[in-house]
Formats: structure tokens, C-alpha cells, sequence
């Protein structure tokens, strides 16, 4: 299986105070795969998406790298190119569904926008795949719904209505900026569950930002820990929570709250093992800097 | 038996539907709460649970009074504070503390710290209250020169937590404080709170719509659905043998970290 | 971190300067007039009329920008007239600022009926077009300092009132102004301790503006000669004679409007740096 995304070597930095944000991350995502990026907040998991749709602030810079998608190194085309190639097979399905979509607008022209503009289909083709894509996320009465606008929807039909509007060019890849962290738990389930189903029928490749190793657990194969923009541990979902390796992995499992074994559970992380995860971070920073970087 | 700080009696709270307000004329009312009854007993743990809409927040704030219910009994060390004006609420006030969800906006952001702190006790920055709290949610002394913004989200809960200690209260309502936080933040402000509890007798009533969290924390949970108590039982009761449908349909949504444990 | 904060303050760091710099010296022309200015304002010399500024060709030493038709140094009116701009610009725009901004305060904090009464009162003063009120007002209360600045003032605080307000409603739904009652402060005490420190950037800000605002009037009422009745000279005044010898000295129009704007501008970049500087969120 070839690898749809690979991500080699990426740092980045911040580009006043020069403060390192992506540490030589290596990233594999084999077609139609699904890979989860676990890590506290400002652990860099979010920023590596970004990276991959080209939409990172401008104070970061990306020092080195490589984000070959389908082959094609995206740091070396042009801009206008990349934004075609991004735009025609990788789509977002963000977090916030309330910021999101445009309050002033209709849901049926959010959708179908990108299709006209962007991928050049007619507004015939668009607008009935919008009606297709709707179907397949089970919102009732589509025709209705595409003409609504987001502040009549309840947030468990925004998040729907992002996922279709995702799916809705046939991406080959997705990336998931944690999209069920505004849901309730209950809701959280459907829409998991949704975007599984989704991915699966269509063969996407999904890469899945979260804090929540729960859901890491029903939703993905393969799993990369990161810690201060470093890749701590990169292994199978199976492997991961049958027996983590790293230190940090095992404390990050021991706090994630478990219900069925509480007292095991919602541990705080020890000082030492963010101790010593500072210091694998620093060394391996000396020692690229050593190395000329 | 242990006696009840409070107890709830049918507790009703509606709100004007300005939706579907007519031109002339009020609103009709939209009902949050529709009835609840429950006891907190002093010195226990409850945790209250709903999805959004549930009425769980609305029932916070009633409770500690930021709102006025429309129907029914508030007992509060036995006496009634449903009705009670401003004035006759002001004495109770330092034995009734909340700690909110959203640090950021529920620290005044041009206050320091310190002065966040100490201005309940109607005090300076240098009270000796201060430090203490500081140093009772584990934040050291001199962070009461910082100003919020300057701080972690899981710090900023923290000043919360201090804040509403400082007065040794003898009642705190929680209200989804570790919703925003992510995995290690959540699990030390957790931690801290089971300490606090111990260490202070407090009485604390936990909001949150994430059932995993409740179970380490609480002594007894209520299920709120649609401004009504659906189940209203023992921690470990619940969650082994729940009873109402929408109870097993939440715990059934909680994505447990194993694979092997199919949704 | 990555909002860009440090380009802020330098940004900042300059525009204080500058507007500063600008209103240093536009004070101490106001305060120090009878010291630092080179010519009598009123001494009338029709041998000295319509000279140009001191670099141009036909110049006399002394009148470094010139003089008008009547021999009046330009420079040493408008050194005096920033006296008369100095006041109405303090009086006027700190008295609008505490009367809109309390009942701003007001409107947006206790609600109910004082809001309403306080917002129709809003809506029907601003239905007034502002000048030709002002120029009514005038005419009833007379021409004079006073007038001018009492016009400025019952005109302008419903500006004031308004974003006061807003802003206060803004901050009023904050868990910090929640948590406030739950330590059982009184109302007042909440809007006063709590609220108004949040709300005091947008004030400062405004009362800035409104001090160019306050000159800027005085200048119209002056340039139609509705403002103060005295001789001494204003900017507004120097405008309108200006205009008649706009071809043969330009120097009489020009300098003085000069003056103006750039006291205006810096009235208002300077509010913004001080916001920008000594507000803590931002910083």
C-alpha cells in the first residue's frame, strides 16, 4: 500500500522568538487509512494539518520538511498550483461547527460554493450531489435543508452538514480537525460513527486530530503521540493500548478517564515523565542543531 | 443520616420564548425546569448530568441564585432562598461559591490574580487568604502578580477553584469546569477538587455532561433530560445497574480507551 | 503568541509618540502664548499686510509664517488661538465623557426602565442634525466660550452614551460580572470594581476623539463666527478670513488648517496608543 500522505522531517517555528513548534515530524498515511494525532493542547497536532492544507498562520515558518501528497511534494510547487491540488483532493472537516459556516448564508450555496468555484462543476452537478452528500449523513428533508441557515440547525446538524460538505468532492484525504470536542457525548458517537461509516465507503484517507485517546480507540488504526511538536510514539491502535511504550503514551492513558476502572483512571501526568520528555525534546533539538539546522 | 444542605422542592424555571413573542403582549413561556426535586446532602459529592439543553446550567445557577426560579422550594440549610432578595441573599453569599466553565471569561482580565481573589474577601492582594488559596490549589505565591491572560487553561481553573475557597464556603457548585480542558489539565483539576473536599468538608455539586468524569468524584448523580430528573442514584449504582433508557444511552456513548470494546 | 502582539507595540510605541510629541506642543502654545509668541495677535500693521512665510522671497524677519491682510502675525494667532481650542477641547470633551458615559453605564448595567428611558432619550437627540442644533443652540444661549463648549456637550454625550452602553452590555453577560454576585457584591459595586475597568479603554479612547471632535466644532461655530466674542483669535475664525485672500496669501488659510487637523489626528492616534500601550489584555 502506498502511502498517500508522507510527512518527512517537518519542522517548523514561530517566526519572531524563533521557538520550535514542529520537530522533525514523520508521518505515514497509507490510502484509505486512518491515523489519529494525539496530544495535549500546543503539542502541535493541529498544526501539522494545517501544514498539510497550507493554511498556517502566518507567524509560523516551516523550516524543513517534506509533505508529499500522492507523490507530489507540496512545499515545491507553486501556490496556485498547490491550492489546486489541496483543493481537489483534500478536504476539512473542522471543529467548531457554530464558527464554521457562514451565518449569513444558506447551507445549500456553502456546499455546492466549492464545487462551482473551485472545482469547476456545474451548478446542476453541484447541487445534486449536495442532495446526495446530504442523504449519506442522514439529514432528513435535504431539499429543505440546503435552503436553512446554520443558526436554525442544532450543532449535531452543523457537524453533519460539514462532514457532507467534506465528502462531497470525493477527497482522498480528510483531515479532522477535532470535530466532535463541541458535541455532546451522545452526539459525539453518531458523528463518529458517521465519519467511519463515510470514510470506509469512500476509501478516504483520514487523519484525525484529537486529545481523546477514547475515541482514538473506535475511530482509527494507527495512532502518533506528539509532545512539544515531537513525534513521542507512531504504532498500531492495537499495539498502543494493549501496552504503550513511551512514558509519556502510558501517563497520557492512565489520565484519560475510564469508567469502568476509575481508580486507574483521570491520574494526573507525573512531573517526572514531563521531565523527561523535555529532555528527549532537547536533546534531540541540540542535536539537530548540531547538525547544522 | 447525614442532614441535606439543600433540598430542592418541584423547582420550576421558565423563560420568555422571544422567538415567538407576538407584536403586542408577552411571550409565551418556554419551560427549562419542570419540576425537580432532589436532596444534597452535606458534605457528599453529586454529580449532575444532561446533554445541552437538559437545563443543567439553568439548574446550577439557580441554585446558587444567580437567577430567580419561577415555582418552588429552594431549602438551603433549611431555609428557603428561592425568593430571597438580593439583600437577604447577601449573607449567604460567602457560604454558596460557584466555579464556572470558561476561565477565561470568568476572570476579570484587567484584574490581577491576586486582586481576583482577595476582592470577595474584601481584602488587598497581600491578604494572607490569598497566598493560602494559591497554595491550596498548588499554584505558587507569586502568581497572584499575573494577570489572567498570561496563564495556562488549566491554571486559569485553578485561580477559579482559589477564588471560590478563599471564602471557605460551605457549598461549591462546579460548572462544567473541566469541560474546555484537555486530558492532563482535567485529571489534576479533578484530582485537586477530590482533595479540596477531604481537606476542606466541602459540599460540592458537579455539573458535566461527560459521565467518565463523574464516577472518581461523586457520591451520587442525577440524570437531567429536557428539564426533567431522569435517575437520581448512587454513583456505583448507576453505573452498574442504570435504569432509565437515557441513562444507559449516555454511558453507552462514552468511547472507552480500548479497541477491543466495540461502540 | 501568534497574534502579532510584538508589531502592535511598535506600532504603538511610535503613533504615542508622535500624537504626543504633536500635543506637547500644542499645550504649551496654549499655556505659555503670551511667553513664546513672537508678535502681538492683535497688533495690526497695514504696512505689513499679506506677507508670506519666512523662507518664501519678500519676507520680513519675525513673521515666520507670514501675516495676514491686516498685518497680523500668523504664527502668534495661531499660537493664542490654540488657547482657545486648549479649553474647549479639555472642558468640553472630559464634561461629555462623565455625562454620556455614566448614563451609558447605567443603561447597560441596571436595564429595564432606566435603559429605556435613557435610550428613547438617545434616539430623539440623535434625530437632531448636530450642526444646525448647535447653531441653534447658540443662537438661543448667545455666543461666548461657554455656549460653545454647553453646545459641544448637550450635543456630543449621546455619542458616549450609546458605546458606552453596548460595550457594558457586552461585559455585563461575563461570568467574572456572574461571579461577582456570587460573592455577594452589591450592584453598584460590581459596576463600578468589575465592569468599569473593562469598559474604560473603549471611554479613553472615545474621549479622545471626542476632544478632536470638541475642536473641530469650535472651529465651524468659529468660522461662522457663532464662536466666542472676544477678539482673541481662533482657528476657525483665521479660516474663514483665509478664504478671501486665499489666491494672494494662502499662508492665512493654510497654516491654521494645518493646526487644526493636526491636533485633531493626534488627539485620536494618541488615544488609541494609550489603549494600545497600558492595556493589560493587550499587552
Amino acid at each position: 500500500m502506498s502511502a498517500f500522505l508522507e510527512i518527512r522531517g517537518l519542522s517548523a517555528r514561530l517566526a519572531g522568538t524563533g521557538q520550535r513548534l514542529l520537530r522533525s515530524v514523520d508521518i505515514s498515511l497509507p490510502v484509505g487509512a486512518v491515523r489519529g494525532l494525539v496530544g495535549e493542547s500546543g503539542a502541535g497536532k493541529s498544526m501539522i494539518g494545517k501544514a498539510v492544507l497550507g493554511v498556517l498562520p502566518k507567524a509560523v515558518e516551516i523550516m524543513e520538511g517534506e509533505i508529499l501528497l500522492d507523490g507530489q511534494d507540496l512545499q515545491k510547487v507553486k501556490p496556485a498550483e498547490r491550492r489546486r491540488l489541496v483543493g481537489a483532493k483534500v478536504a476539512l472537516i473542522p471543529q467548531d461547527p457554530l464558527t464554521a459556516l457562514n451565518p449569513s448564508r444558506r447551507i445549500g450555496p456553502q456546499i455546492t460554493d466549492r464545487l462551482v468555484d473551485i472545482l469547476g462543476w456545474t451548478k446542476a452537478s453541484a447541487a445534486k450531489r449536495a442532495l446526495e452528500v446530504l442523504a449519506e449523513v442522514s439529514i432528513p428533508e435535504p431539499e429543505r435543508i440546503m435552503r436553512l441557515y446554520p443558526h436554525e440547525l442544532s450543532g449535531g446538524m452543523r457537524q453533519r452538514i460539514l462532514i457532507a460538505s467534506a465528502f462531497a468532492a470525493e477527497p482522498r484525504l480528510i483531515v479532522a480537525d477535532e470535530p466532535t470536542t463541541a458535541l455532546d457525548v451522545t452526539v459525539q458517537k453518531q458523528i463518529l460513527k458517521l465519519i467511519s461509516a463515510l470514510q470506509s465507503r469512500h476509501g478516504t484517507a483520514l487523519l484525525f486530530v484529537t486529545h481523546d485517546l477514547g475515541v482514538v480507540s473506535k475511530v482509527c488504526d494507527t495512532l502518533s503521540v506528539l509532545y512539544a511538536g515531537k513525534v513521542m510514539e507512531d504504532t498500531t491502535v492495537e499495539r498502543f493500548f494493549a501496552a504503550p511504550r513511551h512514558p509519556y503514551s502510558k501517563a497520557l492513558l492512565a489520565a484519560t478517564p475510564r469508567h469502568t476502572d476509575p481508580a486507574a483512571s483521570l491520574l494526573p501526568v507525573p512531573q517526572a515523565v514531563i521531565d523527561g520528555a523535555m529532555a528527549e525534546v532537547a536533546a534531540a533539538d541540540a542535536a539537530w542543531s548540531a547538525h547544522g539546522g | 443520616m447525614a442532614d441535606n444542605i439543600f433540598q430542592v422542592s418541584d423547582l420550576r424555571v421558565d423563560v420568555p420564548d422571544m422567538t415567538r413573542k407576538p407584536l403586542f403582549g408577552a411571550a409565551p413561556r418556554l419551560e427549562i425546569l419542570k419540576g425537580i426535586s432532589f436532596e444534597i446532602p452535606r458534605g457528599a459529592v453529586l454529580g449532575i448530568v444532561g446533554g445541552s439543553g437538559s437545563g443543567k446550567t439553568t439548574l446550577g445557577r439557580t441554585l446558587v441564585r444567580l437567577a430567580e426560579p419561577s415555582a418552588g422550594r429552594i431549602l438551603f440549610d433549611g431555609k428557603d432562598i428561592a425568593h430571597l432578595s438580593d439583600a437577604g441573599m447577601r449573607p449567604l453569599r460567602s457560604r454558596i461559591q460557584m466555579i464556572f466553565q470558561d476561565p477565561l471569561s470568568s476572570l476579570n482580565p484587567r484584574l490581577t490574580v491576586g486582586r481576583t481573589i482577595a476582592a470577595p474577601l474584601n481584602a488587598g492582594a497581600g491578604d494572607p487568604r490569598v497566598g493560602e488559596a494559591l497554595e491550596h490549589v498548588g499554584l505558587p505565591a507569586h502568581f497572584a502578580r499575573r494577570y489572567p491572560h498570561e496563564l495556562s487553561g488549566g491554571q486559569r481553573q485553578r485561580v477559579g477553584i482559589a477564588r471560590a475557597i478563599a471564602m471557605r464556603p460551605d457549598f461549591i457548585l462546579a460548572d462544567e469546569i473541566v469541560s474546555g480542558l484537555d486530558v492532563s489539565s482535567q485529571a489534576q483539576v479533578l484530582m485537586l477538587l477530590e482533595k479540596l473536599v477531604a481537606e476542606l468538608g466541602l459540599t460540592l455539586a458537579f455539573i458535566s455532561h461527560d459521565l467518565s468524569v463523574i464516577r472518581r468524584l461523586c457520591s451520587r448523580v442525577v440524570v437531567l433530560r429536557s428539564g426533567e430528573i431522569v435517575e437520581d442514584a448512587a454513583t456505583a449504582d448507576l453505573f452498574e445497574r442504570p435504569q432509565h433508557p437515557y441513562t444507559r444511552e449516555l454511558l453507552d456513548a462514552i468511547p472507552i480507551p480500548d479497541p477491543s470494546v466495540r461502540w | 503568541m501568534l497574534d502579532g502582539r510584538g508589531s502592535i507595540r511598535r506600532r504603538s510605541g511610535a503613533r504615542l509618540w508622535l500624537s504626543g510629541l504633536w500635543l506637547a506642543l500644542f499645550v504649551l502654545a496654549a499655556v505659555l502664548a503670551p511667553l513664546i509668541s513672537p508678535q502681538d495677535p492683535l497688533a495690526q500693521d497695514l504696512m505689513l499686510g499679506r506677507l508670506p512665510p519666512a523662507w518664501m522671497a519678500g519676507a520680513e524677519p519675525g513673521y515666520w509664517l507670514g501675516t495676514d491682510s491686516l498685518g497680523r502675525d500668523v504664527l502668534s494667532r495661531i499660537v493664542y488661538g490654540a488657547q482657545v481650542a486648549l479649553v474647549v477641547a479639555l472642558v468640553a470633551g472630559t464634561v461629555t465623557c462623565a455625562i454620556g458615559s455614566a448614563l451609558g453605564l447605567v443603561a447597560g448595567f441596571y436595564r429595564g426602565w432606566a435603559d429605556r428611558l435613557i435610550g428613547r432619550l438617545v434616539d430623539i437627540w440623535m434625530a437632531f442634525p448636530p450642526v444646525l442644533f448647535a447653531i441653534l443652540l447658540i443662537a438661543v444661549l448667545g455666543t461666548g466660550l461657554c455656549s460653545v463648549i454647553l453646545a459641544i456637550v448637550i450635543i456630543d454625550w449621546t455619542r458616549f452614551c450609546r458605546v458606552v452602553r453596548a460595550e457594558t452590555l457586552n461585559q455585563s453577560k461575563m461570568d467574572y460580572v456572574h461571579s461577582a454576585k456570587v460573592a455577594g457584591f452589591t450592584r453598584l459595586r460590581t459596576l463600578l470594581a468589575e465592569i468599569l475597568p473593562n469598559v474604560l479603554p473603549t471611554i479613553v479612547a472615545l474621549l479622545t476623539l471626542e476632544m478632536g471632535i470638541a475642536v473641530i466644532v469650535e472651529a465651524i461655530l468659529s468660522f461662522v463666527n457663532l464662536s466666542i466674542s472676544t477678539d482673541q483669535p481662533t482657528w476657525g475664525g483665521m479660516i474663514a478670513e483665509g478664504r478671501t485672500s486665499i489666491y494672494q496669501a494662502w499662508w492665512v488659510l493654510v497654516f491654521p488648517l494645518i493646526a487644526l487637523f493636526l491636533t485633531v489626528l493626534s488627539f485620536a492616534q494618541f488615544g488609541e496608543g494609550l489603549r494600545e500601550r497600558f492595556d493589560p489584555v493587550l499587552r
